[in-house]
């Protein structure tokens, strides 16, 4: 601070604040939602401070199938959308790291080809190849699969790039002691290099966690058994019945749990998750 | 470039391999499909295809829908990036001039970045619904007529401001991080020289902001292009009629519901030139930063 200015100190928290409150109000609203039965709403009389259905709502939705359309409950979405997200962010880090290892530390034919093949998958997001993607998959017999779900996603340019840009930095005197000592290429990256690599694996961490526990359109595409659908997409379901009919109350008791956890990551590990953010960009 | 390297030649191939594989299959090949299929049609019965050439893209050219949805989509995502920069540049300059707290303002201000999109668009569906949401009716109260179900303008602020709402927290980070690497001595200078806070921040903060404001539009595009698929399927299905129908909106609609192919090939290839174009604007830009 480069000079005392008590008033503008005031309304900067003054504004923050209320800026916060802003952000924060769909949640509040949600989260007194769920504390109101759902005539409350028919009725066009919008609650805005809690009702007395406490956590029951909840424990509703967790336990019993979410709605007509589906038959699967909140507990079983979420679990899927957990498997989901944990196998594609161990396939992305696995993979990454290990063909960053392979263009940094060795040098062999095809080596720049394989860079800009990996940089390809930048330009290519599935959004934008929506249906030539689903043939794919439909063809590799994926749908309705947990393979299907994670592994087309694990493919990861920015990840590898982050690798790569960490392994360069790697003093070369390290990779000769490593070889004086004996060690081969895979002692040295489970010895050395993944030891080295741990802030930047908690960082990608974090960013790939909430992208796979994010995936919308994805799981949309290739999930028709119930049996498969994540959280997030479940609620789509939810809202896709006629107006009077919307449960909304559940359906804000199942938003909240759907973002719980990406948001429990971020604000835990958010240190990280700045870092992950800032280095995914460079 | 790392001088020191293992001389082995097959295992780099197959460390890659997992990778490379997946690539091939999954983006490589479903590109080229698109590619190919963009140039091909199917007759009404989907019995058999034949080589048209560039017939897609001409009548996807011809066609005013197409038109009318990349004016919307352009409306939507600028709309989207200038008021999530906006907003949050004004939420970095106070987070950064308040000393008490700061950290726990950043706290409660970065979360809705971990938000899915379409999970952004039912929070703010139930506030803005006409006939029960909290925002709907003090709209209402205020002798507002609001109805995104039938107004297109109304329909097209609903999904902005779902989808700025996630993004808001993503460029307060990095507007934060933009100004706390402004060198200090030029802000006390200009204090000294008689400058107030409003002044020193629109002649020295704002102007070595650029380039950081530069990055962050274009990813704030790129963001609204093909991140906001969830926002537009939850709120509003692209309606009313095709006023919100944004581009990744309409290559799905078209392609799954409406089953056209050739149409929905010729679209992605399109889309994939404009990924194209936005990712080398990127990766040309983060070289110069590098040089600074």
């Amino acid at each position: 601070m480069v000079e005392q200015r008590p008033w503008l100190t005031a309304f900067s928290h003054i504004m923050l604040v209320l800026g916060i409150a802003a952000v924060a109000l769909p949640v509040w609203v949600a989260l007194v939602a769920t504390t109101h039965p759902n005539y409350v709403f028919v009725s066009g009389r919008v609650p805005l401070w809690f009702g007395d259905l406490g956590f029951t709502v909840f424990a509703d939705v967790l336990c019993q199938t979410a709605s007509r359309e589906s038959d699967v409950s909140v507990a079983s979405m979420m679990l899927n959308s957990t498997i989901m997200a944990f196998g594609i962010t161990l396939g992305k880090l696995s993979i990454s790291i290990l063909s960053a290892y392979a263009v940094v530390f060795f040098r062999f034919p095809g080596r720049m080809l394989a860079f800009w093949l990996v940089f390809m998958t930048l330009m290519l997001p599935v959004e934008v190849r929506i249906m030539p993607t689903f043939q794919v998959i439909a063809s590799l017999d994926m749908l309705n699969s947990f393979s299907g779900l994670t592994i087309p996603l694990i493919a990861s340019a920015t990840a590898t790039f982050l690798f790569r840009q960490f392994f360069m930095t790697v003093p070369p005197e390290l990779l000769e002691a490593a070889r004086i000592d004996g060690a081969g290429p895979i002692k040295f990256f489970f010895d050395i290099l993944l030891p080295l690599s741990r802030t930047n694996i908690a960082a990608l961490f974090v960013i790939t966690f909430i992208y796979g526990w994010n995936q919308y359109l994805w799981p949309l595409l290739i999930t028709t058994d119930s049996n498969y659908y994540t959280i997030v997409m479940g609620i789509k379901h939810m809202l896709s019945v006629p107006d009077g009919e919307v449960a909304w109350n559940r359906i804000m008791a199942t938003t909240v749990l759907a973002m719980l956890p990406p948001v429990v990551v971020v604000v835990g590990m958010q240190k990280f998750f700045v870092k992950g953010l800032v280095e995914t960009e460079k | 470039m790392n001088n020191a390297s293992f001389g082995h030649k097959w295992l780099p191939i197959g460390l890659l391999a997992p990778q490379l594989v997946i690539t091939l299959v999954f983006f490589i090949w479903p590109a080229a499909q698109a590619l190919f299929q963009s140039l091909q049609m199917e007759d009404a019965f989907g019995l058999s295809t034949e080589f048209v050439g560039m017939e897609n893209f001409v009548s996807l050219f011809m066609d005013r829908l197409y038109f009318e949805s990349m004016f919307s989509t352009l409306v939507f995502s600028f709309s989207v990036a200038i008021i999530a920069m906006a907003s949050a540049l004004f939420l970095a300059v106070l987070a950064q001039r308040v000393i008490r707290g700061g950290g726990i303002y950043k706290t409660f201000l970065i979360w809705p970045y971990a938000v899915a999109p379409v999970i952004a668009g039912v929070l703010w569906l139930f506030l803005l619904n006409p006939s029960i949401g909290v925002l709907a009716h003090l709209l209402a109260a205020l002798g507002i007529n609001w109805n995104p179900l039938l107004n297109a303008s109304d329909a097209m602020w609903m999904v902005v401001l779902a989808a700025t709402w996630k993004q808001i927290s993503y460029n307060f980070l990095f507007f934060l991080a933009g100004m706390q690497a402004v060198n200090k001595s030029l802000i006390e200078a200009a204090a000294i020289d008689g400058a107030g806070p409003w002044r020193r921040f629109w002649t020295i903060v704002f102007p070595l902001l650029s380039p950081t404001s530069f990055f962050l539009l274009v990813v704030n595009l790129v963001y609204a292009f093909f991140d906001t698929f969830g926002v537009i399927h939850a709120m509003t299905q692209g309606g009313p009629g095709t006023s919100t129908s944004i581009l990744v909106y309409k290559v799905y609609s078209d392609g799954f519901i409406g089953l056209n192919l050739g149409a929905s090939a010729a679209q992605s290839v399109v889309l994939m030139a404009l990924v194209g174009v936005l990712t080398v604007i990127q990766f040309k830009y983060v070289e110069k930063r590098v040089a600074y």
